[in-house]
């Protein structure tokens, strides 16, 4: 099982790298400088604002200067945001975005779960199609038409929860956008639990428990559930992944200082550093959380370990 | 007399399907007594699962059980499922034919045994281990202090059976239900099982239903037998009986249906067509830069022979033996070394592409019917592909006249020719992949386990259609097969396999009458158990 | 099915060449299961309503997509066309009362307007002037003059235009703005879809064709682009090279394209290992046969499936990155684009987001029934 997990961390270094490159390269390539936006400057302040940031070096150097800095845990500063550090802004940012997609992660697996185990056990009756109608409601509605309505509809006219922003972080502020970031998800893990436990219902191990008389819940959730759990676990790191995207629609929405919203106004405003400090960073972390879910996945199959 | 702990009454068993209603089990009557086997014997179809399964409420959601089936006196059809779970996994038990997808890959083998003793006798998981371990000693688990923690995809086929079987008995029931519990195993592991099973019955003195489809497992081992074809039961009797003097058609065609007849060895003079010399077929697996350690399996090692015009070679051996390898290697649809001469020529180092007459010459018909032919092209472009290959001058109506030629020789309505594979049955298909090879006039013919997947009854007559081909066409047949029944039928030499090596080979006579290998031993006896009394059965069962 | 016992290969002429039955192809039984379905059948019909009423819709709407209307921005989705009667009929009553002639009641007939009018003298046909001089009205006349000359009806013509979902934050008409946008949404959801295909299907073909540790390291790339939020990468392209048409589907391809990589690289794979493969190339079939007779047809269905589910993923990241403010440009417009302006006009307009909102939620749920209908139809066990 170690081996296992090492082999898996051996294998998300060079991953990293790649982000880290591949950002860069893009970035740099791209027409517009992050001074473009702006009046024309001074050729001379120019040159000294390219010194300052190294822009006169040649590409390769930068590359390799970034990467010290990054080892360090030196993102460099905010070109739009000039009296911050990009680690400043990740400081007050990353939490907040953590803790919304954390919670919304978790309430979609819990809600999702329990609604596709409820429909494959109902399947065909009035349960059944209404979970796989909102399902497919869910999939279908994009975020960015959910959160104006929801902010409308329980922030405006029903005045039960702030329309929008942080606030001082209580959980007022955070029902709205975690609902929000968590409905599509909610309707993709429980339309995979159902079909994954309608197979599971299905298949020869499940009926040997059944031919031995197993009380009913046995059946259900020892046997049927933790192999219908597998695909789902395995399709968290996309979720991460999914959520992480969704982020960037509901933190500009609901005005959510996260880094969600700062990498589209970063991306907008043609702030480098900004921006690839946060694919840097999201990219670092998806790598681990998926890390994580390979042992989670392990750990509840054991023929994964033997590989 | 004592009373049947088991009866059945006008039992039915339909399905709803989405193109229609299927009736799998029409009515039947059946009865159980205690300490007795009974079997129940029929092909793919016949129902007889389907009826234990609607005794044991374990129908599937689009089914309906109509009828009565009562254990001592109570009556288990609409039984309320809290209720029929005191019945089954205690009193009844079952064991399935699939042993590598009925236990729970999740869960230990220890913890899924004691799961009844759990639930039904209210013990902890810490009482019931030791009564778990006794349970794997009496199946003749070796070490089971120590396979009681492993998990099922550790064990082989074999094991996991035994460990099905030890679940099957832990609460000491009253009746065992086997559902072809050892059709997917090798041979020798068969006849393991089935001696376990028998010792265990008359040990613990519980009741046995043995459904099958091997008429030698019911000679051997039931009291009574009960018939079944197409969901109703047809005759049943004492199985002594039955064997003897059968009164239904279709029971004396199931006795019969075993292939007949020898096949005379080539004369001395007869050309050698393929020379194979110390092939040897190695795959390396694992490795990687991030798969496990590398090793190499040799899947045939260091194997030779010499296949004369006219002349029929049967392959044997069990799964892993390498003799399908061993076919494929020679036709050079895998890589391999060592020499390959045909007619003389070097196959070996012959470019396929140039040289496309060694694809025609040499043909190979494989076991899976339902897998060799492409499922979305029809009948008569299946036939024809070779010829696109190989006379591409052809027009399209020659070669559809040739496609309705092949058809009648293997005898299928040639109108049928614009259908599509899924619309025929087994024995059909495999016709359809032979009139493949021989429309294009092959001399070697490789036969992948050709019957494997057949019915009896059908098997019988693919090895009618095989022999009359090899007379009209003189080909020479490379017969690969699990089956030795059939290959004493068909081939004049045999080759005993076993783990990439020959174990040993000679005329079919001697290697059958008088195996020198021990392993050559084993494998006829589990195959030919009560040979003797159903050559009699046979011979009865022929006359008028 | 019937056998027919023969003893050898029969001589035949080319007259007497037996009648082969048509035999049912897997997709045609497929087609038949489809059929049953109603809901996918529904669907269909709808997207192909759509379809068609986008391409043919902004020909004969009689408003052009781009027309800006001053007089009428933002106003609310409505039956009865503009001016309405509550604003016509004030405004001429108010215009004709200058004329200082008696007046009946107005009545509003379509776009024509009329009250009538008498006075204790015959009328001054130049009254008709002060209905001219509203922006209002024109074209302004008296009719039905009586024999004195004191009593007749005043008529005028008013321009009246129907804005059926009302009109944007620019005047604009929002059916025509929503047509295209369909248009538009569903012209980029099957292009890019394509692009995901193409790349996809080539992607996973190869890997799953070559096998061994090009597969390995194919498929290693997959999972691990799988993992990231590629959008981001995605973002950053259209945020750089500017909002291109082509590139819009070319970026929004580039992200889609891993699921069918690997389900072709999956069908690829099982294929070579089925035995109908390994038997055509036992008969000696080359590679290219091979590919075209048995690999390509049976990868198809899979492919078929996935296709229609994604497609309306397309569409929503299209939405998406127009929402973010990088989609189509202006004029053109998306239903993204509209949605985003729509979430912006919540408080004033809510028709803004109703109406395309209503629309791109019918084509994605349109063509997940479908799709659903299809993968049942093509793989009837896989519920």
């Amino acid at each position: 099982m170690h081996r296992y997990a090492l082999r898996r961390l051996a294998g998300a270094i060079p991953t990293i790298f790649i982000i880290v490159t591949i950002a860069f390269f893009m970035i740099r390539i791209a027409p517009g400088g992050p001074f473009d936006l702006e009046r024309p400057i001074d050729p001379l302040i120019m040159a000294n604002l390219d010194r300052a940031f190294s822009f006169d070096k040649p590409l390769w150097q930068q590359y390799f200067l970034y990467l010290g800095n990054l080892l360090q845990g030196d993102f460099g500063p905010s070109f739009t945001r000039r009296d911050f550090t990009v680690v400043d802004l990740f400081r007050t940012g990353l939490p907040i975005s953590i803790q919304l997609g954390s919670m919304a992660l978790t309430l979609a697996f819990v809600v999702g779960t329990t609604l596709g185990v409820c429909a494959s056990l109902r399947q065909n009756t009035t349960v059944d199609y209404l979970v796989v109608g909102t399902a497919t409601l869910g999939i279908t509605i994009p975020n960015f038409v959910v959160a104006p309505v929801l902010s409308l509809v329980f922030g405006v006219m029903l005045g039960w929860l702030p329309a929008g922003g942080w606030g001082d972080g209580s959980w007022q502020n955070k029902v709205l956008p975690v609902t929000t970031l968590a409905l599509p998800q909610v309707a993709i893990i429980a339309r995979l639990t159902r079909g994954a436990m309608i197979e599971a219902l299905r298949s020869n191990h499940v009926r040997t428990a059944r031919a031995y008389g197993l009380p009913t819940y046995v059946v259900v959730v020892v046997h049927a559930l933790r192999a219908a759990v597998l695909p789902v676990v395995s399709y968290l790191g996309p979720a991460a992944a999914a959520l992480l995207t969704g982020s960037v629609v509901v933190e500009t929405i609901f005005g959510i200082p996260g880094i969600g919203r700062y990498f589209v106004q970063g991306a907008l405003g043609r702030d480098y550093t900004l921006v690839m400090g946060t694919v840097v960073v999201i990219g670092i972390f998806v790598i681990l959380f998926n890390l994580v879910v390979d042992m989670l996945y392990a750990w509840l199959d054991p023929r994964v370990r033997y590989e | 007399m004592a009373d049947p702990i088991l009866t059945m009454r006008g039992l039915h068993v339909r399905f709803r399907l989405p193109d229609g209603e299927l009736h799998a089990v029409k009515g039947i009557d059946m009865d159980v007594m205690p300490r007795e086997t009974v079997a129940i014997v029929g092909e793919s179809g016949s129902g007889k699962s389907q009826a234990v399964m609607a005794a044991m409420g374990l129908i599937a959601s689009n089914g309906w059980v109509a009828g009565s089936v009562r254990y001592r006196g109570q009556e288990l059809i609409g039984l309320p499922h809290r209720r029929l779970n005191r019945i089954r996994g205690e009193k009844i038990t079952m064991i399935f034919q699939e042993p590598m997808t009925s236990l729970d890959p999740l869960y230990k083998v220890g913890r899924q045994i004691a799961e009844p003793l759990i639930h039904h006798r209210g013990l902890t998981s810490r009482q019931a281990r030791p009564r778990v371990i006794e349970l794997l000693r009496l199946v003749q688990i070796p070490r089971p202090e120590q396979r009681v923690d492993a998990y099922p995809h550790e064990l082989s086929g074999g094991q996991r059976q035994r460990v099905m079987i030890a679940m099957a008995l832990a609460n000491d029931p009253d009746i065992l239900i086997a559902d072809e519990p050892t059709t997917a195993l090798d041979v020798t592991i068969q006849a393991q099982i089935l001696e376990l099973l028998k010792e265990l019955q008359t040990r613990l003195g519980m009741a046995v239903i043995f459904i099958t489809h091997d008429l030698g497992i019911v000679r051997r081992f039931a009291d009574r037998v009960y018939v079944m074809r197409r969901g109703e039961v047809v005759e049943e009797g004492p199985v002594r009986r039955i064997f003897s003097q059968p009164s239904h058609d279709y029971t004396k065609m199931l006795l019969a249906a075993e292939p007949e007849g020898r096949k005379p060895p080539v004369p001395e003079d007869a050309p050698a067509l393929l020379d194979a010399g110390n092939i040897n077929v190695v795959f390396h697996l694992g490795g990687g830069w991030l798969g496990g350690e590398a090793f190499e399996l040799r899947a045939v090692d260091g194997v030779s022979l010499s296949l004369h015009q006219g002349q029929t070679i049967g392959i044997v051996g069990e799964s892993g033996s390498g003799k399908s390898t061993l076919g494929r290697a020679l036709l050079r649809l895998l890589p391999c070394e060592g020499a390959i001469r045909f007619e003389g020529r070097d196959l070996t180092t012959v470019d396929l592409r140039k040289e496309r007459w060694v694809r025609r010459e040499l043909q190979i018909v494989f076991q899976d019917p339902y897998g060799s032919l492409s499922p979305r092209l029809t009948v008569g472009q299946i036939v024809t592909e070779g010829l696109l290959v190989h006379e591409p001058a052809l027009s399209r109506a020659e070669r559809d006249r040739r496609a309705i030629q092949a058809l009648e020789e293997v005898q299928l309505d040639p109108a049928m020719r614009n259908r599509y594979p899924h619309e025929f049955s087994g024995g059909q298909r495999q016709r359809i992949a032979i009139a493949r090879t021989m429309i294009l006039k092959p001399k070697v013919v490789v036969l992948d386990e050709p019957t494997s997947a057949l019915d009896r009854s059908v098997q019988k007559e693919i090895v009618e259609l095989l022999r009359r081909l090899q007379e009209a066409h003189r080909l020479s047949y490379l017969f690969i097969s699990h089956d030795l029944a059939v290959v004493r039928a068909m081939a004049d030499e045999v080759i005993v396999m076993k783990e990439g090596r020959v174990v040993e080979r000679g005329s079919t006579e001697e290697v059958f009458a008088d195996p020198k290998a021990p392993y050559t031993k084993a494998l006829m006896a589990a195959a030919f158990a009560g040979t003797l009394d159903r050559e009699a059965a046979r011979a009865v069962a022929q006359q008028p | 099915m019937a056998q027919t016992a023969s003893t050898g290969p029969a001589a035949l002429s080319g007259a007497d060449l037996p009648e082969a039955a048509l035999g049912s192809s897997l997709w045609r039984d497929a087609w038949r299961r489809l059929r049953r379905n109603k809901a996918a059948i529904v669907s269909a019909a709808i997207l192909i309503l759509l379809a068609v009423a986008s391409i043919f819709g902004p020909m004969l709407s009689p408003h052009p997509y781009d027309r800006v209307y001053p007089q009428y921005v933002r106003v609310a989705a409505s039956l009865e066309p503009y001016p309405r009667e509550d604003r016509i009929i004030p405004a001429f009553a108010s215009a004709v009362s200058r004329a200082r002639v008696e007046m009946g009641a107005v009545e509003v007939d379509g776009s024509t307007v009329r009250v009538p009018v008498s006075d204790d003298e015959p009328l001054d046909p130049r009254i008709v002037r002060y209905v001219d001089r509203s922006d209002l009205f024109d074209h302004g006349r008296i009719e039905n003059l009586s024999a004195d000359g004191r009593s007749g009806v005043m008529v005028a013509e008013v321009t009246r235009l129907r804005f059926l979902f009302g009109t944007d934050g620019n005047g604009r008409d929002l059916f025509a703005r929503t047509l295209i946008g369909i248009r538009i949404s569903l012209a980029i959801g099957l292009l890019a879809s394509w692009v995901a295909l193409a790349i996809g299907v080539s992607y996973g073909a190869v890997a799953g064709y070559f096998g061994g540790r090009v597969d390995g390291l194919m498929m290693r790339v997959v999972d691990i682009l799988y993992s990231l939020p590629f959008v981001f990468f995605v973002i950053l392209l259209v945020v750089f090279f500017g909002r291109n048409f082509v590139l819009m589907f070319i970026a929004v391809g580039a992200i889609e394209w891993l699921d069918m990589a690997r389900i072709v690289r999956g069908q690829t794979l099982s294929l070579k290992r089925q035995e109908f493969v390994q038997a055509a190339e036992a008969l000696g079939v080359g590679a290219p046969g091979i590919l075209t007779r048995h690999i390509v047809p049976n990868t198809l269905g899979p492919v078929v499936v996935y296709l229609t589910l994604l497609v309306p993923r397309v569409i929503l990241l299209e939405s998406f990155l127009s929402f973010l403010g990088l989609g189509v440009q202006e004029p053109l417009t998306s239903l993204g684009v509209l949605i985003s302006e729509g979430a912006a006009n919540l408080q004033g307009g809510r028709w803004l987001l109703i109406y395309p909102s209503l629309a791109l939620i019918l084509i994605l749920f349109a063509l997940n029934f479908l799709g659903d209908g299809l993968r049942d139809a093509l793989d009837p066990k896989d519920r």
